[in-house]
């Protein structure tokens, strides 16, 4: 189908006053759509509701044994509270060298509170207190806390998680072993005995 | 603007009524462009009816999708049950339910088929690179639907994955975590997510994709349908105009087409009704059980569609980024002393290897494996451009191509399982070597697709009438 064209209109004059305007008017037309955004994205952020969630959790761990874990939701996350036996301690150190972060030395001030930044990862070495979303893309890994071989785990794994999703793998303190998708540690939550038998997560001040 | 023409005076009620219909709107125009006197190749095989397929289904979806959003409630603590109460209690909610879900597989075969016979003939060459970009754009837009509108039964694959394909946003450098926390609108997937995937796929994709559809079928109509020989059929016409070598659409292709629609609409039932789960690629079983946060399935993967894609994201680790870099090394000095650059091209190059070198040792493996998950489907854009060889069709191309499409393919399918299965040394080996295949294949294609011996290409289609 071809269609007939008429002829520009080239004997017209350019009148550069109103192409001024028409430009002038344009770009405040811009700035007008731009303005008219704002409220559009920013009611994708989070609702002042959400915002006002996530208070500190208590968790009673007087019937947690040696080898359990106990899961508690902590701003809809979960957090794990485990104690560790001797021998899953002790295993700790030997698996240094196989550790993308053994010292807890990266972003500390996001993922480690200055009272967890040791071997343990925690205030007292046998609890652990841990975020329980693997730090790649934030699956909750699953425990493989028996040692040795099994499927997806290396040979001599010493016990700690696997992360289901890309195949992390956590050592009995939550650190990352090297050469994994997950770049960092899992991340302490700020947390602090309120006695022997009760922590309170997400809240480290003295009371 | 046409001029308005009287209808004749011996006219019947309804020539009258379309002469009406005709001064004021383009209908018999429309209907002579693009159906009676749209001229596509007589050659047309059996892979020409996936676009009309893809349609098809775009139309089940909606039609689906529509009667679904009349009892499906998007709430966090209700979806879940409103889509087990659609699949009980509303009468025929199961088989619409089913009918939306196998839709979405449905969809991807149909699209990928769609989009090989592209590969195989050239389809996107020139003239027909807008053809093509549009296409990509819908094959983006059908991403984002089936990703949005897993989430919406709210189950543990739904939450989990889009826990996982959220948090990828989360591992661009800087922007990152902020980008994500807007996609989630909390700060872990929740109610807000789930009531905003519901906005996007329900209303904001669909709307683009139409538009996208229309472009994609307007650029197509009016450069005109490649073929199997990836000969210009326009290049030869009789006194009317009319290519030699084209029929008219209506009523040949739409035959054809019904045809492939019955084919289709038998196998889309089969599957409809003795495996609507498709065997758990379909529908995956742990997303029968309600969402929980605080509990990933011992074994997550995506939908079978996105598997390759995944595959590559988990192949990306610390070893694969340093393969990368000297990949890109190597590269750089073969550039250097073997492409024809000049002194200035030279050094540009090489800064700029140094400046990628760098920049891949410097930011986690976990955003190059976004990188390299979105450079996937980014790449496909670019391919009317990578594509070299002297024939579009590979009916004419040297012979080994077809083994190399092979190679491609397979890997593909390979990527696609080791995606659905849980991770492992090995398949995490061969999905690097995938990984590398995919983009390789792409990547080195203005090289080799000029490379080898090509047959000469006929004037006219090759066809034997039956």
């Amino acid at each position: 189908m071809t269609q007939q064209r008429s002829e520009p209109p080239s004997e017209q004059k350019i009148d550069s006053g109103k192409r001024t305007w028409l430009i002038a008017s344009s770009c405040a037309g811009v700035v007008g759509v731009g303005a008219v955004a704002v409220p559009f994205v920013a009611s994708f952020q989070p609702s002042e509701r959400a915002r006002a969630a996530g208070a500190p959790v208590e968790v009673d761990i007087s019937t947690l044994k040696p080898g359990e874990k106990m899961t508690v939701e902590w701003r809809g996350k979960p957090v794990w509270v485990i104690r560790r036996t001797p021998e899953q301690l002790a295993e700790l150190t030997k698996v240094d060298n196989e550790l993308a972060d053994p010292k807890s030395q990266r972003k500390p001030d996001e993922l480690t509170p200055e009272y967890a930044r040791n071997e343990y990862r925690s205030r007292k070495p046998e609890l652990l207190v841990v975020v329980g979303i693997c730090t790649h893309l934030g699956c909750s890994p699953s425990d493989k806390f028996v040692p040795g071989p099994q499927p997806s785990l290396p040979n001599d794994w010493p016990g700690g998680f696997l992360c289901p999703c890309h195949g992390s793998t956590f050592d009995m303190a939550g650190r990352v072993f090297k050469d994994k998708p997950a770049p960092d540690n899992l991340e302490v939550p700020p947390y602090m005995y309120l006695s022997d038998s009760r922590l309170i997560i997400g809240e480290d001040k003295k009371a | 603007m046409a001029e308005y023409h009287e209808a004749a005076a011996d006219a019947t009620a309804s020539q009258k009524l379309l002469n009406w219909v005709d001064n004021r709107f383009p209908l018999t125009k429309l209907y002579n462009e693009h159906m009676a006197e749209y001229y596509a190749p007589k050659n047309f095989n059996f892979w020409y009816v996936f676009g009309s397929l893809a349609m098809l289904v775009l139309v089940i979806q909606i039609v689906t999708g529509i009667f679904l959003v009349m009892h499906y409630k998007p709430d966090a603590s209700q979806a879940f049950a409103s889509v087990e109460y659609i699949m009980r209690d509303v009468p025929g909610g199961w088989i619409i339910r089913y009918m939306h879900s196998t839709g979405a597989s449905a969809f991807f075969i149909v699209v990928y088929l769609h989009m090989f016979r592209g590969l195989l003939y050239g389809s996107y060459r020139k003239p027909r690179e807008l053809v093509w970009l549009f296409g990509c754009g819908i094959f983006l837009c059908l991403m984002a639907e089936a990703f949005m509108g897993y989430l919406l039964p709210w189950g543990q694959m739904s939450y989990w994955g889009a826990q996982v394909i959220v948090n990828l946003f989360a591992a661009v450098p800087f922007i990152g975590p902020d980008l994500a926390l807007l996609i989630r609108g909390d700060y872990v997937v929740g109610d807000a997510t789930l009531n905003r995937f519901f906005s996007f796929h329900v209303i904001a994709v669909p709307l683009v994709l139409l538009g996208l559809v229309a472009a994609h079928i307007i650029a197509l109509h009016e450069v005109g349908s490649n073929n199997p020989d990836g000969v210009e059929i326009k290049a030869k016409k009789d006194a009317k105009g009319v290519p030699l070598d084209g029929i008219p659409f209506h009523p040949y292709y739409t035959v054809h087409d019904i045809f492939a629609v019955s084919v289709f609409l038998l196998l889309f039932s089969a599957v409809l009704f003795f495996a609507p789960e498709g065997g758990g690629y379909f529908l995956e079983y742990n997303n029968f059980i309600e969402a929980n946060p605080l509990k990933t399935p011992l074994h997550i993967a995506p939908v079978w569609y996105f598997t390759p894609y995944y595959s590559m994201l988990r192949a990306t680790t610390d070893v694969m980024v340093n393969i990368l870099a000297g990949i890109v090394a190597v590269a750089a000095v073969l550039g250097i002393v073997r492409g024809g650059f000049g002194a200035m091209g030279k050094l540009a190059l090489a800064i700029i290897a140094l400046v990628a070198v760098f920049l891949l040792k410097t930011f986690d493996a976990k955003f190059w494996g976004v990188v390299v998950m979105g450079g996937a489907v980014v790449i496909l854009f670019f391919l009317p451009w990578l594509d070299r060889s002297l024939a579009k069709s590979i009916r004419y191309r040297p012979g080994w191509h077809k083994y190399l499409y092979g190679v491609f393919v397979f890997f593909f399918l390979v990527l696609g399982y080791l995606g659905s299965q849980p991770p492992s040394a090995t398949g995490n080996i061969v999905s690097q070597l995938g990984t590398l295949v995919y983009f390789g294949f792409f990547l080195l294609m203005p090289w080799w697709s000029r490379m080898g011996t090509f047959k000469p290409v006929p004037d006219r289609v090759i066809f034997a009438a039956h």
